[in-house]
């Protein structure tokens, strides 16, 4: 039998690798899809968590470390995974989150779906700091409306120029604490509008449910209501024939003939730990932005000795997290609360978008703001520091009894919080590179970090906490806690916290200046495209993956209009 | 789902005195021959889509014994007197907390110390007032040491370590109660369960002088139209 050579060799199952999957099956292309963790199906009882009550854990929804967001929250992976580490250089503390499952961190992120807007692509332009992408809004317009017709998103058209709108479904209504929050809003005169998530409120196929209100998306659907990219784009190419599906397949690296084209790839079979190789005309890397520098690092020949696609020494540079900051406070309107079903969609129905633009302020992008609070499920921690608000209404902290039990009822649904999302300012000196000396448990050399935030960063966060407050306190709310300083750096989370990285393999024009074209290209190879948000120039206050998907539909059409030309 | 065993008996018993008892129960003869204190055993297997390493996790922990028989007895006690039986819905050793501290003391090692050093303190101090340990008391007297450590504000610094660990056996105890079905009764909470979110209920809104505006109401899902396939113009218009 003749050796298998795959049209499209796809790394990672993620939103980039599975839009990339999908597309490219459809057009015909014989597809080996490559993950490095398990087959995951959310509706399979040996991996479900939906609907889960919490004492079904001995924990009871806890954390830990095979699940740090929880028990019960879908993600296989985490901040450390056995046998796989990661180092620092210097003082540098980057956090990095590795999904491994099928479908990746679209199984349990908060499908808040935002189009980047037409500023977003031109941010030198506006502040001259960082690059503009090599492509503006117009030219990603029409994947992202396709984006929104395939995979579905609820949300509201405001005609709000850099947060545009789109082929939406009608949003849910909002929860009381929400009613509260749009109330202070508008007091203050900032705009607060519906979410926007990838969860369907009504039908857009046969193929899917629509949502009936758990408020688990992080635990993944069963009825595939929310958008993961294993249940919407990968589940539906399984059985055609097009596509190879390897998992638990961990990619050593990108092989290259010696002209410097790719081959194929090689890579680690878990269950053996052999080592095995597969061939393709074309190798799309949609690992996750750190991951898919790593493999291009690692990647080294003859052809390519600082690794593949690495001629600019910018594989790994500009790495970029959003920022983040978050605050809550305890409402007394909502004590004594009505209690009813109230865990609508998960997470939020109403946000803030980024309002100051254009506006004179100590740094230079912006952020928007996602509300939390509600009536929702008790799991672990739930009755932690029962009364400690009886301190604001002049009563005793503390006790014992069943008095408790009053307490408890009484503060039910009572906090409200925001959390902030912003836009960092790329760097040329934040980055992943090899580390020289240390390997994970294949022996592949691991990423080091190397990442510090500006001072743009750190006054941004300082204005998130300042609205934080007005707005809480506008809402009616007593702030909880206290407002971290410059000593704290105004609470500013740690480089990677927030999980959007991007920027590791940024597109541009300059092969000197950039890793791969508008399309995802390798500068150095024709034949390898990158796929996930490594091709960011810089990252917008919106969160990646609606960006990851339209990005990787593109780049699919690129590829398929390549190989009908007898390009690649 | 019932997923409760059967009763496990334990005596209050002094630290010296505990003798396990063929049957798995703990006795002994109490200063005051009165009190016995008995819990609902919690399951030690679970069923919740587990990963094969964290399967492994679970039993390892279940497998471990951290606690001495008379330190559990005094979690027991601590955790009834937080949360009381006499209840309706039940209290904490009717929802087997002494055994849902126990799980989460070994899962959270930072647990373990405070835990430990918590019931010694507790005995010491017992000692100090009433002459014996924590258990050996009367129940009056042992309220009146958690009258002395049961609010946080209390400034007394020698009292400080004993606050810290009734806080922490009250945050296990209510979370711990909280996230069973008895807890779930208690609150009263609805969720987790398939429905048509449409909406916070008229008669709360107007108690909270709220309403939906049009504008807002405008681009909320009428739910009716829930299973009516999506279809817009191409001006982005939801046109179904």
């Amino acid at each position: 039998m003749a050796e298998q050579i795959y049209d499209a060799i796809i790394i990672g199952s993620g939103a980039g690798g599975g839009m990339a999957t999908h597309q490219l099956a459809n057009a015909g292309l014989k597809v080996a899809l490559v993950e490095a963790g398990d087959f995951y199906d959310p509706a399979n009882e040996t991996q479900r968590t939906q609907l889960r009550y919490p004492w079904e854990s001995p924990r009871r929804g806890a954390s830990t470390r095979l699940r740090p967001f929880g028990d019960y929250n879908s993600c296989i992976g985490g901040w450390e995974l056995d046998g796989e580490p990661y180092t620092q250089k210097d003082d540098t503390e980057f956090m990095w989150w590795r999904g491994r499952m099928l479908g990746g961190r679209t199984n349990h992120w908060g499908r808040i779906s935002l189009r980047f807007g037409p500023l977003d692509f031109k941010r030198k332009d506006v502040d001259g700091l960082g690059d503009n992408w090599p492509i503006g809004y117009e030219e990603i317009k029409p994947y992202y409306d396709k984006v929104d017709k395939l995979i579905g998103v609820f949300g509201s058209n405001e005609g709000l120029y850099n947060d545009p709108d789109g082929y939406f479904l009608p949003a849910p209504k909002p929860r009381l604490h929400e009613l509260y929050y749009i109330d202070g809003a508008r007091k203050l005169n900032v705009p607060v509008i519906p979410a926007r998530k990838s969860i369907l409120t009504k039908k857009i196929n046969s193929e899917r449910g629509v949502c009936f209100y758990c408020g688990q998306c992080s635990r993944a659907c069963g009825i595939h209501a929310d958008f993961s990219s294993s249940t919407v784009l990968i589940y539906p190419t399984l059985n055609g024939g097009q596509v190879d599906l390897l998992t638990n397949s961990m990619v050593r690296e990108i092989t290259t003939d010696s002209e410097g084209k790719a081959t194929g790839v090689r890579y680690i079979n878990k269950f053996n730990t052999q080592e095995q190789e597969l061939k393709g005309r074309s190798v799309v890397v949609a690992a996750s932005a750190c991951s898919t520098a790593r493999i291009l690092l690692n990647s080294k020949s003859a052809r390519h000795e600082n690794g593949l696609g690495n001629s600019s020494d910018h594989v790994g540079r500009y790495l970029h997290d959003s920022t983040g900051a978050s605050r809550a406070a305890f409402l007394p309107d909502l004590m004594d609360r009505e209690i009813y079903n109230e865990d609508g969609v998960g997470g939020m129905h109403v946000y803030t978008p980024w309002w100051l633009e254009g506006r004179k302020l100590d740094f230079t992008r912006g952020y928007h703001l996602e509300i939390g609070g509600g009536m929702g499920m008790p799991s672990y921690g739930f009755g932690f520091a029962v009364n400690q608000y009886n301190k604001y209404l002049g009563e005793r902290v503390g006790g014992y009894g069943n008095q408790l039990r009053d307490d408890i009822r009484r503060f039910y649904g009572s906090r409200l919080s925001i959390a902030c999302r912003g836009e960092s300012v790329p760097q040329y000196n934040n980055r992943c590179e090899l580390d020289p000396s240390v390997v994970d448990q294949w022996g592949i050399p691991v990423l080091r970090f190397d990442y510090r935030w500006t001072q743009h960063e750190i006054n941004q966060a300082r204005h998130m906490q300042d609205t934080m407050e007005e707005l809480l306190e506008a809402s009616g709310g007593i702030l909880l806690g206290s407002k971290p300083g410059a000593d704290e750096n105004y609470g500013l989370t740690q480089p990677g916290e927030i999980i959007h990285e991007v920027g590791t393999t940024r597109m541009g024009t300059d092969p000197k200046t950039s890793v791969t074209n508008e399309f995802g290209q390798l500068h150095d190879v024709k034949n390898v495209f990158v796929a996930d948000a490594g091709t960011f120039v810089s990252q917008a206050d919106k969160n990646p993956t609606w960006t990851i998907l339209a990005l990787a539909w593109r780049t699919s059409d690129y590829i398929i209009e390549q190989m009908k030309q007898r390009n690649i | 789902m019932n997923r409760r065993q059967t009763l496990k008996t334990l005596f209050l018993a002094p630290l010296s005195g505990a003798v396990i008892a063929s049957s798995g129960c703990f006795s002994a003869t109490l200063k005051n021959g009165s009190s016995s204190i008995n819990w609902t055993r919690l399951p030690t297997e679970y069923s919740y889509g587990r990963t094969k390493a964290e399967m492994m996790v679970d039993q390892s922990l279940f497998a471990e014994i951290y606690f001495r028989e008379s330190e559990l007895i005094t979690i027991a006690v601590l955790c009834d007197i937080i949360l009381p039986n006499d209840h309706p819905n039940g209290g904490a050793l009717d929802a087997g907390l002494p055994d849902f501290v126990e799980f989460m003391v070994k899962d959270r090692a930072q647990h373990k110390l405070q835990a430990r050093g918590g019931i010694a303190w507790l005995n010491s101090y017992a000692i100090d007032r009433f002459g014996s340990d924590f258990l050996a008391i009367t129940e009056a007297e042992r309220l009146q040491i958690c009258d002395d450590i049961a609010y946080p504000e209390e400034t007394d610094p020698k009292l400080q370590t004993g606050i810290k660990f009734f806080a922490l056996m009250r945050d296990l105890t209510l979370t711990g109660y909280y996230t069973t079905e008895l807890g779930f009764r208690d609150l009263g909470y609805e969720g987790n369960t398939p429905n048509i979110w449409d909406g916070v209920p008229d008669e709360v809104l107007r108690r909270h002088g709220k309403s939906y505006d049009l504008e807002w109401l405008s681009k909320c899902i009428d739910q009716p139209t829930r299973n009516v396939l999506a279809e817009w113009d191409d001006d982005m218009n939801l046109i179904s």
